[in-house]
């Protein structure tokens, strides 16, 4: 798990325009910079919001990468309930904090 | 000069940015909540407006993350976020580089704050300021508590903080207003988002207008989180404004739940010693 890393690069691609645009041009090149897991790079690669958000990402950051990869407000809701249907509850981060 | 004000209001981004989906009422019943709480501000007359805020990862960040921020800028940029998707557009708004410092230094004497001399401003000031200096003409410091990544910034720090930023308005000549802006029980951009534990929240405003130190410090980040979201957090933001107005109790002008802004829409002041 690198958590950290998944974060760092979504606060990073909410701040920064030219990171943003090095990230469409070649998304491998920014990824290869960051310390990530190959399911943490494939979510990020394929914008999998729902599996994102189940690995632990706060939505803080998450929403704004959803927004960036396309997803209207209720498609971003949706996505993140799916990801828990699928992969489980968080597991790790903020929303981890508490367990049922 | 004595603290000219003291308030605290939300900041959710569906406010300003989901307004069309709302009931038509309560939007425009929460947007006259905030006209009459800028009436407010505006009639004490400030020359500076102190944003105590919950910031969402717009300037720190894990890699170096301060419990308490206070902005030392001529001017600041917002909002973050995409125009559209929060409805505000992107603006210069003036700062108070050299108040900042005064301010910051007497800070300093009591709390351990981080200054900054740059700040991007994201919805949880910029919603704020969009109904509270509608112009964007009154200089704004922007102050924050850690109230996203823990280990959090504990809530008794947080209102040392409030009586820390009390004690050096007071020292300073302006006329400084403060404002605290946090969401109560929210769970925000989660699948949870819109839920809102409306006893939890009237319960937390009942202490906070009592202002009652021991009940208002007596939350567990564990118990928070079940109850409130982790949205609750931000809680921290308007402990600080009763420390600031300690000594003093307050009035909560108007709470609503509105579950598409997703967050029960507050507007409140402390009732300080007219001046």
């Amino acid at each position: 798990m690198s958590l950290y890393y998944v974060q760092k690069l979504l606060y990073q691609l909410n701040r920064d325009p030219e990171l943003r645009r090095r990230f469409a041009a070649d998304a491998e090149l920014v990824l290869a910079a960051y310390e990530l897991t190959t399911e943490e790079r494939d979510a990020i690669r394929q914008a999998d919001i729902g599996l994102l958000y189940v690995l632990g990402v706060n939505g803080q950051l998450l929403m704004h990468y959803a927004a960036l990869r396309g997803f209207e407000w209720a498609a971003y809701l949706d996505a993140m309930r799916e990801g828990v249907r699928r992969h489980g509850p968080v597991r790790t981060g903020v929303y981890a904090m508490v367990k049922d | 000069m004595p603290l000219v004000f003291a308030g605290a209001c939300s900041h959710a981004p569906g406010i300003t940015g989901r307004a069309e989906r709302a009931d038509p009422e309560a939007r425009d019943a929460c947007y006259a909540a905030f006209d009459r709480l800028r009436g407010a501000i505006e009639a004490t007359r400030p020359e500076a407006l102190i944003v105590v805020a919950a910031e969402h990862f717009a300037n720190f960040f894990m890699n170096n993350m301060p419990a308490f921020a206070i902005g030392m800028a001529e001017h600041y940029d917002g909002p973050i976020e995409d125009e559209a998707w929060l409805g505000i557009r992107r603006r210069r708004i003036p700062g108070f580089r050299d108040l900042s410092e005064r301010l910051i230094s007497q800070v300093m004497q009591a709390v351990d704050v981080a200054y900054a001399e740059e700040w991007l401003f994201d919805h949880g000031i910029m919603v704020p300021l969009h109904f509270l200096t509608p112009r964007f003409d009154l200089p704004v410091i922007p102050a924050n508590i850690n109230c996203q990544g823990p280990p959090l910034t504990p809530l008794h720090r947080a209102y040392d903080f409030g009586r820390a930023l009390r004690r050096a308005c007071d020292h300073v000549p302006e006329r400084v207003a403060l404002i605290g802006t946090g969401g109560l029980s929210h769970w925000p951009a989660t699948p949870n988002s819109g839920k809102i534990n409306e006893a939890w929240d009237r319960d937390f405003l009942a202490r906070w207008a009592a202002n009652r130190r021991d009940d208002l410090l007596s939350y567990s980040d564990e118990d928070t989180y079940r109850e409130a979201g982790q949205g609750g957090f931000e809680i921290r933001t308007f402990i600080a404004v009763a420390g600031a107005a300690e000594g003093a109790t307050g009035e909560v002008l108007f709470y609503r739940p509105i579950p598409v802004f997703a967050v029960g829409c507050t507007t409140a002041v402390m009732n300080l010693a007219r001046t």
